[in-house]
């Protein structure tokens, strides 16, 4: 588990201004979400924290060391799962591993005791092409978690779902961050979601994309299997529903 | 177990298609509608392919020697050559025109020429099924690798990985279906490729004794290598179809 600051990130493609002065801080084993419109930047922020691109302005730090711009250092779930079709589920999991020059028995070796943890027993000999929705997505949390344990970035990671798929990854995941507990930055457009995993919620609005609000979500963790019939949750919703009509 | 029926069935339609036509090609010949030194009939064929069958394997032997020795030269040099196009783009500008130059050139062409500069041995046959065979393999390996997707390039890339490990863990295994496809076209290319070439100079191969036959006019001797050189191909080509099958498993996958 780690610290992620994000100070003054813009961003322009083409000379249009995507994001605009982003700065952020993730604590430890904190849940963030980045919550905000289709086309708004949320990817384009991603990309520059991951260091996939780099940024017009503004830096990155993670626990003190700028990583502006350096790829490999923090995990990375992007919008679509990307299994490698022609790779076993074992083998796309294990992939980071492989990637760091791990020897293939030693990475299928490492990666075996977590299977049943993400719901994935028995998958390991099969392709991705033989999962469902729900299980590719599954798989490639695991692909993201075996990379670091430190920050994730998980880039709308249920959206692809099904509404009761969807709902049952939730329980699922709020599980699992319960043993697990990465520091995660996550992105979504659904706000039922934001409210029911974050710790915070980070809105993103306008064009160029901003963060205009911070919304702190009080509910103790782990967080009761009903609390998205509640009051509470209502309330938050009421609030962040303003606020993106502001 | 419902698309190996099918396959069967698809079989047997074939084998009835092929076996009506034999039929029908001996009446033709027996009711002595095509005089018969023009077109043997198939029992004729068979004969001939009997009678001549030692002589036929000592000839299939070195043309496969030259279409195997050149399809796998062909093939190493289709692969480098692709390989490297699309790692250096500079290199992909300069020679891709020229590859596909090269094919606008008709093998029987050249043959003469590699003749008259390396002789009728072994050398210049190889060079042409190089030629021939090497087109296909670059074409279709390089737009494997042109098409990977970015996204999992960017993922492979936030995960660490260098421009090689990219090549070797998305690239190179996503080309694969592409490759194969080249190979069977190659495949077929390379025997038909070697003899072409025995035609033009050689004393080998079933070129060689096309030529003989021809000249001898013994048709129906002609129509027994033409049906060897067939199914040789189709053998190539069904080999190319089991090697792929081994090679790339998940593409079975979705059944199950
Ligand atoms: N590499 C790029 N080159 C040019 N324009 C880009 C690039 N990446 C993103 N954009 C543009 O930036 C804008 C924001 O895109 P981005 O993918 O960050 O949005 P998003 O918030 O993730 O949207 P969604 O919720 O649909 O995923 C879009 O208009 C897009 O066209
Ligand atoms: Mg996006």
């Amino acid at each position: 588990m780690s610290e992620l600051i994000v100070e003054n990130v813009s961003k322009s493609y083409d000379g249009r201004k995507i994001i605009k002065n982003i700065s952020l801080t993730l604590h430890e084993g904190e849940l963030v979400s980045i919550l905000g419109v289709s086309g708004g930047g949320k990817t384009t922020l991603f990309n520059v924290i991951s260091g996939l691109t780099e940024p017009d302005e503004g830096r990155v730090f993670l626990d003190g060391e700028d990583i502006t711009g350096k790829p490999g250092r923090i995990s990375y779930m992007l919008q679509k799962d990307l299994l490698l079709p022609y790779r076993t589920v074992e083998d796309n999991v294990a992939l980071p591993l492989l990637l760091r020059g791990e020897k293939k028995k030693a990475a299928r070796e490492q990666v075996r005791p977590y299977f049943e943890e993400f719901g994935l027993e028995g998958t390991q000999k099969q392709y991705p092409a033989q999962l469902s929705g729900g299980m590719r997505q599954r798989a490639a949390l695991m692909r993201t978690y075996m990379f670091s344990q430190n920050v994730a970035l998980l880039d709308e990671p249920f959206s692809a779902l099904d509404t009761i798929t969807k709902s049952s990854m939730h329980g699922w995941y709020l599980n699992i961050m319960e043993k697990i507990r990465m520091s995660t930055l996550f992105i979504t457009h659904d706000i039922d979601e934001a409210i029911l995993l974050s710790d915070r919620i980070c809105l993103l609005t306008g064009r160029p994309g901003e963060i205009t609000e911070e919304i702190v979500i009080r509910e103790p963790k782990p967080r009761r299997k009903d609390f998205n019939l509640t009051e509470e949750f209502l309330n938050y919703k009421r609030e962040i529903l303003a606020a993106l009509d502001r | 177990m419902r698309k190996r029926l099918q396959n069967i069935t698809s079989a047997i339609n074939t084998l009835a298609a092929l076996a009506a036509l034999l039929i029908l090609w001996q009446i033709v010949c027996v009711m002595g509608i095509v005089p018969g030194f023009m077109l043997p009939s198939p029992v004729q064929v068979a004969r001939a392919f009997a009678g001549d069958f030692p002589l036929l394997m000592s000839h299939l032997r070195v043309t496969l020697t030259e279409a195997f020795a050149g399809l796998f030269c062909g093939v190493a040099f289709g692969f480098v050559m692709a390989v490297l196009m699309d790692r250096f783009d500079r290199l992909y500008k300069a020679f891709y025109p020229l590859v596909v130059l090269t094919q606008t050139v008709p093998a029987v062409a050249v043959a003469p020429l590699l003749v008259l500069w390396f002789g009728y041995e072994m050398m210049p046959k190889i060079i042409l099924i190089v030629i021939t065979t090497f087109f296909p393999v670059t074409v279709g390996v390089l737009t494997g690798l042109r098409s990977a997707d970015r996204d999992t390039m960017n993922l492979l890339r936030s995960m660490g990985a260098g421009s090689f490990q990219i090549f070797r863990y998305v690239k190179l295994p996503g080309a694969m279906g592409q490759f194969f496809s080249s190979l069977r076209i190659s495949a077929a290319y390379s025997v038909v490729g070697a003899v072409i070439s025995e035609w033009l100079g050689g004393f080998n191969g079933l070129g060689v004794y096309m030529t003989r036959v021809k000249q001898a006019f013994a048709f129906d001797k002609m129509f027994a290598v033409i049906f060897l050189i067939s199914v040789i191909s189709l053998l190539l080509m069904k080999l190319v179809d089991f090697i792929q099958k081994k090679c790339m498993p998940w593409e079975d996958a979705h059944e199950s």
